[in-house]
């Protein structure tokens, strides 16, 4: 961009990097503002929240005890729809944990700057919007006490799991994802933990930041190896973030069940994945920018963006929609044709016209720059891009399965209480370990804040001019 | 009995660091570091050190983790227990690809973390640096120049003129008790 400017305009260069940071910040505003919402006393509203979320988490407790002393069998499950919302879920939630590696892995290799702002929460979004979808699966399968069937471990019948089903496929996939997702959390964590190590006050938080900060000097010669790590981890995430969700669709794609059967999944999962991952660090961002006073951090500039993302990935969404309705035609297959027909008309129409709503209309709201910087609108149409992708996945689950081929095999599925208490119940687990994130750790990466800052360029000086 | 380990000197923004860095290294100092808040650009070349081999270690275990997974699932399925499930012959190579490919990705993200942190001496908690309460500062807004009593070219009095001459705020003989 600066070298299409003439010489004389070098302090245009300065201009557009100093926007990426509002409110003339320097490098110790920048620390202060971050740490001391980790250090101050805890707010009331924040109690208020966590009590909220752990209340969730008794119902999910609860729901999860009944499932195990019962079986199955409380779910709404039937015969031709064998998976119902448990899969609904670890696809929703696995969907949502796709924004926070790509903000911190592809918009890294992409060098988008602008991604030091809102990455470290939406890595951390995206942790524990793991831990959420790894919960379905795991109690799902009924007897979850024999989950180690599931591990690659000797056992005493002598056999090992199918490595040739796309199930254990995805048990890789999704295991390896949150494994990396994690070590990429904590590498980016390490610079920020000895800032707060630095600052604490109390015998407590200096032990623990000292030991979590492992002891970090924050010298070139570490920082030399670090950001070659940090390259790197971003190197391998970006195939692993595009491939989960590709082997999550394999689940669906490699059966014979009409409207699963399609080769379009792989790439329109993933970006559905994007989307819904996007919607859900715009919806967290947005009250944690109101609550914490960070607007000057996250600006109308990062939102902008992200909408952005969002329409691009919700057009992309929107075209897959289409395109699976017109390979339904084209293939001339009566029961692939059949199945689609009865999405969009059939008993479930009333999902498949809520999913088409917040999935395909909603997004195109964003080719207008006022509503992309409208914080109120942006944050209504985050809510209903996430239920939107809840309801992509329940149409795509549960319309295929209800009628497939033979009419007398047909059957209406509708989730029992349980269902619904599993589901509400793990939103109680991810706001638990959210906001004891967002109490107890930087959740702006402070580091890498300042690093974009134009006074942490070397020929910067005072003026505002380069040398 | 109290020692000197060395001498810290502070610098006022990351331009000045790298040029202060540019003359330490023409002194000849080898065994001494920059300290900041973030990666400075242009340092590594200011303190004329070499690429960092970390990248050839990842590519390492990352070829180990391709072969443990690939191998795990030729071994379990063609040699352990051979079993014909739904058609596919027992070496299916094909299917084996997306383990192989995830086990690699494991491999390699665990060698960047753990290689980073060999390559680093960390955790290690104890510094001469961290005997310098002003010190703090360098994960907040202060850029620091540290050499090490170790150096061959090191002498309290004259490091320090060096380092002052070279314009640093703060300069402070770290001391601290004796090893």
């Amino acid at each position: 961009m600066a070298e299409a400017l003439p010489l004389k305009n070098e302090k245009m260069h300065v201009a557009t990097e100093a926007d990426l940071i509002t409110g003339n910040q320097t490098f110790h505003t920048i620390t202060e503002n971050i740490s001391s919402i980790t250090e101050g006393k805890t707010p009331k509203l924040w109690f208020l929240l966590w009590g909220m979320a752990v209340s969730l988490l008794l119902v999910l407790f609860g729901s999860v005890g009944f499932l195990v002393w019962n079986g199955t069998g409380v779910w709404g499950l039937n015969n031709p729809v064998g998976w119902g919302w448990a899969i609904v879920n670890f696809v929703w939630w696995v969907g949502i944990g796709h924004a926070g590696t790509l903000i911190s892995a592809i918009l890294f290799l992409l060098r988008q700057r602008w991604r030091t702002s809102i990455n470290r929460f939406a890595e951390a979004m995206t942790l524990f919007a793991v831990i959420c979808a790894l919960l379905f699966p795991g109690i799902h399968i009924g007897r979850m006490w024999v989950i180690y069937y599931f591990f690659p471990v000797p056992n005493q019948m002598g056999v090992w799991p199918n490595f040739r089903s796309p199930l254990l496929w995805d048990f890789f996939a999704v295991g390896t994802y949150f494994t990396v997702s994690l070590l990429f959390w904590y590498t980016g964590l390490i610079p920020d933990l000895a800032t707060l190590r630095d600052r604490a006050k109390t015998r407590l938080r200096k032990l623990t930041f000292g030991a979590l900060a492992l002891g970090w000097r924050g010298g070139n010669r570490q920082w030399q190896h670090y950001e070659i790590a940090y390259l790197v981890l971003a190197g391998l995430s970006t195939p692993l973030v595009l491939s989960v969700h590709s082997v999550v669709s394999s689940d669906f794609a490699t059966s014979i069940v009409p409207g699963w059967h399609t080769t379009i999944f792989p790439p329109y999962f993933v970006a559905g994945a994007i989307y819904s991952g996007f919607a859900m660090v715009l919806t967290l961002g947005l009250i944690a920018r109101k609550v914490y006073h960070l607007e000057h951090i996250i600006t109308l500039n990062h939102l902008d963006k992200m909408a952005k993302i969002m329409l691009v990935t919700g057009s992309m969404v929107g075209y897959s929609y289409a395109m699976e309705f017109f390979i339904a035609w084209y293939s001339g297959n009566q029961y692939e044709a059949f199945a689609f027909i009865n999405r969009a008309f059939g008993p479930y129409a009333w999902a498949y016209w809520i999913m088409i709503f917040c999935n395909v209309i909603v997004p195109q709201f964003f080719w207008f720059k006022k509503i992309r910087r409208s914080v109120g609108l942006l944050f209504f149409a985050s809510i209903l891009v996430n239920i939107g992708m809840w309801f992509e996945r329940f149409v795509i689950t549960v319309t295929s399965l209800s009628r497939d081929y033979l009419p007398s095999a047909w059957d209406y599925y509708s989730p029992t209480i349980w269902d619904i208490a599993t589901f509400v119940g793990s939103f109680g687990l991810f706001f638990t370990l959210f906001l004891l994130f967002l109490r107890f750790l930087p959740m702006i990466a402070m580091a890498e804040v300042k690093g974009v800052l134009p006074q942490a360029d070397p020929h910067y000086t005072a003026g505002g001019t380069h040398e | 009995m109290s020692k000197i380990h060395g001498i810290i000197a502070e610098f006022g923004n990351p331009g000045s660091l790298l040029r202060a860095a540019e003359k330490v290294r023409d002194s000849g100092f080898t065994r001494w570091d920059t300290y900041s808040p973030f990666p400075i650009h242009g340092m590594d070349q200011a303190m004329g050190m070499k690429r960092s081999k970390l990248g050839f270690v990842i590519g390492i275990f990352a070829f180990i983790g391709a072969a443990v997974g690939f191998g795990m699932q030729s071994w379990a399925h063609a040699i352990a227990y051979p079993q014909i499930i739904a058609g596919k012959p027992v070496f299916a190579w094909q299917a084996y690809i997306v383990i192989t490919f995830a086990m690699l990705v494991l491999f390699g993200a665990i060698g960047s973390v753990f290689g980073m942190l060999a390559f680093n001496r960390l955790p290690r908690l104890n510094h001469p640096v961290f005997f310098s309460d002003y010190f703090e500062k360098t994960t907040d807004d202060g850029f620091f120049i540290g050499i090490d009593s170790q150096d061959p070219k090191f002498d309290p009095e004259k490091t320090k003129t060096l380092l002052e001459s070279l314009g640093s705020g703060h300069t402070e003989l770290l001391e601290g008790p004796d090893e």
